[in-house]
């Protein structure tokens, strides 16, 4: 039993900021922006939130740090995001190229400050914000150690935001207007939707996300940040297509990708799996062959929007 | 040149002193005291001596490879991101190949070498090219795809086949592997007390850049390259034509992985003790290809100083220890790549600003007369 609570603890440390990261990128490409920039924002995220808690860490603590951690990894995702957006909507650029820039950029950038900062690649971070056990609630059988012990607020964040994501897409004006941009962005803009205001949201929306995810991503497992999120912006993309660009999809493939990881971190510690270095590699790999072979037998009826990709042309059919 | 090439040229030339001035900004924002000397060093230092104008050759001859691969999918109307697992690819074949293949004559070992690292890249570049022919998804998503599990297989095959346990990388590939440094040592040096150093330049940048005129060629001279082309350009028109659309999408995405499988093995097999880390991150290469082919505006000899650019601005930008990082040069090739997404907004001002300023000139004339 308590390999299982160990298993679904791990599981949620990297599902979690995956499934931010994919909403994010629901966001942009829902608006008719493809953003496989996501990798760049989430380090530029977590690399500022790293450095804001590294340099108050003894001045404020626990938890109200973390947030304002979170509000400025936030900030800095959008702002990360205008440069994308600029590109995309007003010079209609090539999306693919200006996100490249961005993932090249933002982890150079970012051991740039760090070693004019702190002399090294790395910045360090004390972890202040585990919570051990919630009060009360982390006492009840079974659930309790599942969502309640040895958690982070952003977990319960996280789950916040995905309820809040589906009801802003789905049930009101804005979600109706920003999916019509990414489907059909000439019928929107036939009924008077500004369909560039609409890209620019999706896109500073995944900005703030990745962002967001990027530094919840850092948090539970290191105390170390070195310019890298390790690829996880990109895993993210593929929990965005594995998951159909339907949130609760996404919410499912976050958690399968976020087990692989953990079986693929921790099988020395998983008595039952078979580890070894070949085993470790594999487990890696599978959410990546596994969105490959989705792919491969989807595509023909994609549920990717219509638009994705394409600059706006007013006089386009 | 006729006038959209210059218009590319000059273009490119705006955007490489737009992404530098930035990167100025950088320096004297980060050190006021020290951007100046800074500045000159990234300028001068790969022409500092012989042997750096070498070291200039031997890291360009990577990337104009990759910069080929990135640029010949370009043409065709496909994007390649997927350089650095294909680049992964060749550099473990090629490793295996020349470590293992000791019972070849060294001339043979190094072809082999070559030629399987350029088959592996094919291989590797198929998969994305084969899925777009034939279940139309997109190359780029699944290049992303492709290139991680390129290179958690490619961590995998070193660990197992040619690990070196001490030094916890890929083994060091014997000398005779290497490729031959047909007697660069003796122009590529510079001299140090009684005797020389020298660079390590060698058989790559001649292969490098004989790839370069065969692409080019191949690209602008062939019905072969024609059709892969046309392709790119207007697919229902190719169609109409007659030409078999799925099977130009795949021979595009293999001979552009082979062509980054190439600078894979070109990359490795060099006599400075080079190997193979086993680290989770990939193959930098890949996109810095990027960067070299839209620099390069896709053409083919273009690639080839845009490559010796970008590698003697890598140099310079490696000597700015302890006042800068190498990062600084990483992230103006960033800056020069988003300015290159809209490459072509800027070349169709240019062209307005130009043509503005050729009418108001013959108006002139026509005044005059």
């Amino acid at each position: 039993m308590n390999m299982l609570y160990f298993i679904v603890q791990n599981t949620m440390f990297f599902a979690i900021p995956l499934m931010l990261v994919a909403l994010g990128g629901l966001f942009s490409e829902k608006s008719g922006v493809v953003n496989i920039a996501l990798e760049g924002k989430m380090v530029l995220g977590a690399f500022t939130g790293i450095l804001f808690i590294t340099t108050y860490q003894d001045s404020i603590s626990g938890q109200p740090i973390l947030i304002l951690g979170l509000l400025i990894a936030m900030l800095t995702g959008m702002a990360a995001s205008v440069f994308h957006a600029y590109a995309a909507i007003h010079l209609k650029a090539n999306q693919i190229i200006s996100g490249v820039a961005l993932n090249m950029f933002a982890p150079a950038f970012a051991i740039y400050v760090s070693r004019l900062v702190t002399g090294t690649q790395n910045v360090h971070f004390i972890n202040q914000f585990r919570i051990d056990s919630v009060p009360v609630l982390g006492s009840i059988p079974i659930l309790g150690p599942i969502l309640f012990q040895n958690a982070y607020i952003t977990t319960y964040l996280g789950f916040a935001i995905l309820a809040l994501a589906t009801f802003v897409l789905y049930k009101t004006k804005f979600g109706l207007r920003l999916r019509a941009c990414g489907e059909h962005p000439q019928a929107a803009d036939s009924v008077g939707v500004s369909v560039a205001k609409m890209r620019y949201a999706g896109v500073l929306l995944s900005g703030a996300l990745a962002g967001i995810g990027g530094l919840i991503w850092v948090v539970p497992i290191s105390t170390i940040f070195s310019g890298t999120v390790n690829g996880y912006g990109f895993l993210a993309l593929a929990v965005l297509i594995f998951g159909a660009w339907k949130p609760q999809r996404i919410l499912f493939a976050a958690f399968f990708f976020g087990l692989m990881q953990t079986v693929a971190w921790s099988n020395a510690a998983i008595d039952f799996l078979p580890g070894g270095t070949g085993w470790t590699q594999f487990y890696k790999m599978t959410p990546f062959i596994a969105t490959l072979i989705v792919l491969a037998f989807t595509s023909k009826n994609t549920m990717a929007p219509k638009a994705a990709g394409q600059p706006y042309d007013k006089g386009g059919r | 040149m006729n006038r959209s090439g210059f218009l590319s040229f000059l273009s490119s030339l705006l955007v490489i002193v737009i992404g530098l001035l930035f990167g100025l900004i950088v320096l004297i924002v980060s050190n006021a005291e020290q951007a100046f000397p800074a500045a000159r060093t990234i300028a001068t230092f790969g022409f500092s001596s012989m042997r750096r104008v070498g070291d200039v050759m031997l890291h360009g001859t990577p990337i104009i490879l990759t910069g080929l691969s990135v640029a010949f999918a370009f043409k065709t109307g496909l994007f390649n991101i997927g350089a650095s697992g294909q680049f992964m690819f060749g550099g473990f074949v090629a490793i295996y190949i020349g470590v293992e293949a000791t019972f070849l004559p060294p001339w043979l070992r190094i072809l082999t070498c070559i030629v399987a690292a350029a088959l592996a890249g094919a291989i590797w570049g198929a998969i994305p090219g084969l899925l777009k022919a034939y279940r139309n998804v997109h190359e780029v998503i699944s290049s992303i795809m492709t290139n991680y599990i390129g290179m958690f297989i490619v961590v995998y095959l070193i660990q197992s086949f040619v690990f070196d346990q001490g030094r916890g990388t890929s083994t060091r590939l014997p000398t005779e592997s290497t490729l031959p440094r047909l007697g660069f040592q003796n122009i590529f040096r510079e001299p140090f007390f009684a005797t020389y150093r020298e660079s390590h330049v060698n058989l790559g940048i001649v292969l490098a850049i004989a790839i370069a005129i065969l692409v080019y060629v191949i690209l602008e001279k062939t019905t072969f390259g024609y059709e892969l082309k046309a392709c790119g350009f207007n697919p229902d028109a190719a169609k109409y034509a007659g030409i078999n659309q799925k099977r130009s999408i795949v021979f595009s995405m293999m001979i552009s992985g082979a062509l980054a499988g190439t600078a894979g093995a070109l990359n490795f097999m060099v006599d400075t003790g080079l190997s193979m880390g086993v680290v989770e991150t990939l193959a930098m290469e890949g996109f810095t290809g990027i960067s070299v082919a839209f620099l390069g505006m896709n053409h083919p000899i273009g690639i080839i100083f845009s490559g010796l650019f970008v590698s003697y601005i890598k140099l310079g930008g490696a000597q700015l220890q302890p006042h800068f990082s190498i990062e600084m040069v990483e992230t103006v090739l960033a800056i020069i790549i988003y300015f290159c997404a809209f490459v072509f907004v800027v070349k169709s001002m240019l062209g307005r600003g130009l043509s503005k300023f050729g009418r108001k000139d013959k108006q002139e004339g026509g005044g005059a007369v």
